[in-house]
């Protein structure tokens, strides 16, 4: 993404009305009148984004509880924190299912955005928009009708499954079962938007390349791995991050996964991811001191991660060099 | 390219065959210069399938009835129990109300962000000001800060405003939106020619007409999309309702989707119609706009 900021021409000043007051009110709005255009984003933004965000590492100081006292304990909910095995499983959860989504995503994204990019493919409207069907789904949605496929006595996937000779498998209940019915759900709402953006950056590389490379005697694999790919670096690094901070950051899919125990996405936290904890610590328990805590160290770890994301990303590279 | 083939004359022949568009071709090409193969439709057919198939399975259980969740093998055809089921949903939660809110919300988000963040691309594109660039890069910053970690600072602003269980709550925290500045700062940069803003200035006209007379009917459809997007993030939102609504008049669907879960969770039947319902007002949108979105979507920031 390369951000190009260009200065407009001066304004011209050779074009100036009489001066009368109202002409200098009028220079006066025009010349405030651009702060004013964007005050809306700076105003909304300071009170709903950035004094929540400053706030909450505050709170994450004090036993803090909205309905009774707050005491400041220094760095006493991080030492309980980095103590607590729930604090532990969620943030592997988390992992688990971060890397689960995110990775055969975009793999089957560029996979389809490829396909899509023949220049003679037919009905390719249709297939673009079908792209799109499960990002306009909601989440809510998406969970109960997966949950029901994953189910384990009349779920479509083990019906499927036993015509291969595997037996019953309890998707939900399971550790490793839960994480990947959760990561079918956030893959499959995002792959095909992720597919469109590749696809987005497929059609900026010339066709004349490819006759030029085909030309040269390179096959389709070597034109994908030295021209589709390199020209694709922004691209991909784009969607690693934003997938890294989304996929981070999931809670409907687990909340909604296991109606019986909500806020814990099931009786062992098989699949509770961090946000969920804080929301259960925050909200269930009213521990807003402790949930604050765990909003901080979610944040640091997704800046480590996005950061180290980005590193390996502007590595992914190819061509002559 | 390190790989010239030894038969490099018969590749070149290929080449020139593939692009005077000989249809009985019979050479493998899987470049995207070549004929498209058959399996490429498959795959993509089976993609197809794979976005289609979960909202289609919505509909069955829906029309069906909570018996087809619950029968092996599956039914895969819908059912005639659509209107009995429908009904039930109405008559469980306030989904009529809950439609109404959810489109009060989203349409104000979707409109309101197209606005506010043209007029701030307009500004960041078109006038000079001191302090812009820094300005523009916060913005571009706002936009790498995960938000939702800050949700329990966030309750406590909005109880601090008595915004709690207010549709207030949902649209003016959605106004703030850097990435639609960001993108309609690109678009508007792109598309109208400081000369034009000149000619306009010179004949008179101040920052506010230029940009109601010529930026914002040129970038109208690239607002759309913009207001589109953020229509149905809105729309799809589940956490931030999810803690600043109590009332269950005031629930917005996917509030009314998830008591509609809880309060028979034997009835996956009830759930699905409610999901299905939910969903049918951004696939009827998107059957008309969905091209626009598509192109909207790829038109993005993002070209190489």
């Amino acid at each position: 993404m390369s951000i190009t900021i260009e200065r407009p021409a001066r304004p011209d000043r050779a074009f100036r009305p009489a001066s009368t007051r109202r002409a200098r009110m009028r220079a006066r709005w025009e010349g405030t009148s651009p702060y004013v255009y964007i005050a809306p984003f700076f105003v909304i933004f300071a009170i709903f984004g950035l004094l929540p965000l400053l706030y909450n590492f505050v709170i994450s100081l004090f036993d803090w509880n909205p309905i009774g006292e707050q005491t400041f304990i220094g760095f006493d909910n991080f030492t309980r924190l980095f103590a607590d095995p729930r604090f532990w499983n969620a943030t592997v959860n988390t992992l688990g299912i971060f890397v689960l989504s995110t990775v055969p995503q975009l793999l089957l994204a560029l996979g389809l955005a490829h396909l899509l990019n023949h220049a003679r493919l037919k009905a390719a409207n249709f297939f673009r928009m079908s792209m799109l069907v499960p990002y306009i789904t909601s989440v809510a949605a998406t969970t109960i009708v997966f949950a029901q496929l994953f189910d384990r006595d009349y779920g479509m996937l083990n019906w499927l499954l036993s015509f291969i000779g595997i037996d019953p498998i309890a998707w939900v209940d399971d550790r490793f079962g839960s994480w990947v019915v959760v990561s079918t759900m956030v893959a499959w709402r995002w792959f095909g938007y992720n597919t469109l953006l590749y696809l987005a950056a497929l059609q900026a590389i010339p066709r004349d390349m490819y006759e030029a490379a085909e030309v040269d005697g390179a096959g389709a694999w070597h034109q994908f791995r030295f021209l589709t790919i390199p020209s694709l670096r922004p691209v991909i690094i784009f969607t690693v991050i934003t997938s890294t901070i989304g996929g981070l950051q999931i809670f409907t899919e687990p909340l909604l996964l296991n109606p019986a125990a909500p806020l814990t996405c099931g009786s062992s936290r098989q699949c509770q991811t961090l946000v969920l904890f804080l929301y259960e610590q925050g909200f269930g328990q009213y521990a807003f001191g402790y949930g604050a805590a765990i909003g901080v160290v979610l944040f640091l770890i997704i800046v480590v991660i996005a950061g180290f994301n980005f590193l390996i990303s502007t590595r992914v590279r190819g061509g002559r060099s | 390219m390190t790989t010239a083939a030894p038969n490099r004359e018969e590749e070149v022949l290929e080449t020139a065959e593939a692009m005077t568009v000989s249809p009985e071709s019979p050479r493998r090409r899987r470049s995207p210069l070549g004929r498209v193969r058959w399996w490429v439709y498959a795959l993509l057919s089976l993609a197809v399938v794979l976005c289609a198939f979960p909202l289609y399975w919505m509909l069955v259980v829906a029309t069906a009835g909570n018996a087809a969740a619950h029968q092996i093998p599956p039914q895969l055809i819908p059912g005639d129990q659509g209107a009995r089921i429908a009904e039930l949903v109405f008559t469980t939660v306030p989904f009529i109300q809950s439609l109404g809110n959810s489109i009060i919300v989203a349409t104000s988000v979707g409109v309101g962000t197209a606005v506010l963040c043209s007029l701030a691309g307009y500004a960041f594109a078109k006038i000079e000001f001191r302090g812009r660039n820094v300005l523009f890069i916060i913005v571009v910053l706002t936009m790498t800060v995960p938000m939702q970690l800050a949700i329990i600072p966030q309750y406590m602003v909005i109880s601090a405003i008595d915004w709690v269980d207010t549709l207030q709550a949902l649209i003016v925290p959605g106004l703030a939106n850097a990435f639609g500045i960001f993108w309609m700062r690109q678009h508007i940069s792109s598309t109208i020619s400081d000369e034009l803003i000149q000619a306009a200035k010179l004949d008179g006209a101040g920052t506010w007409q230029i940009f109601w007379r010529i930026v914002f009917p040129v970038v109208r459809p690239a607002a759309f999309v913009l207001g589109l997007l953020n229509f149905v993030s809105t729309w799809n939102d589940f956490l931030w309702p999810f803690i600043v609504l109590k009332s269950p008049e005031l629930f917005t669907v996917q509030l009314a989707i998830r008591q509609l879960q809880n309060s028979r969770a034997i009835d996956l039947g009830l759930a699905m119609a409610g999901s299905f319902l939910a969903t049918l007002p951004l696939l009827i949108v998107f059957f008309f706009v969905g091209r626009r979105l598509v192109g909207g979507i790829m038109d993005g920031a993002f070209k190489g």
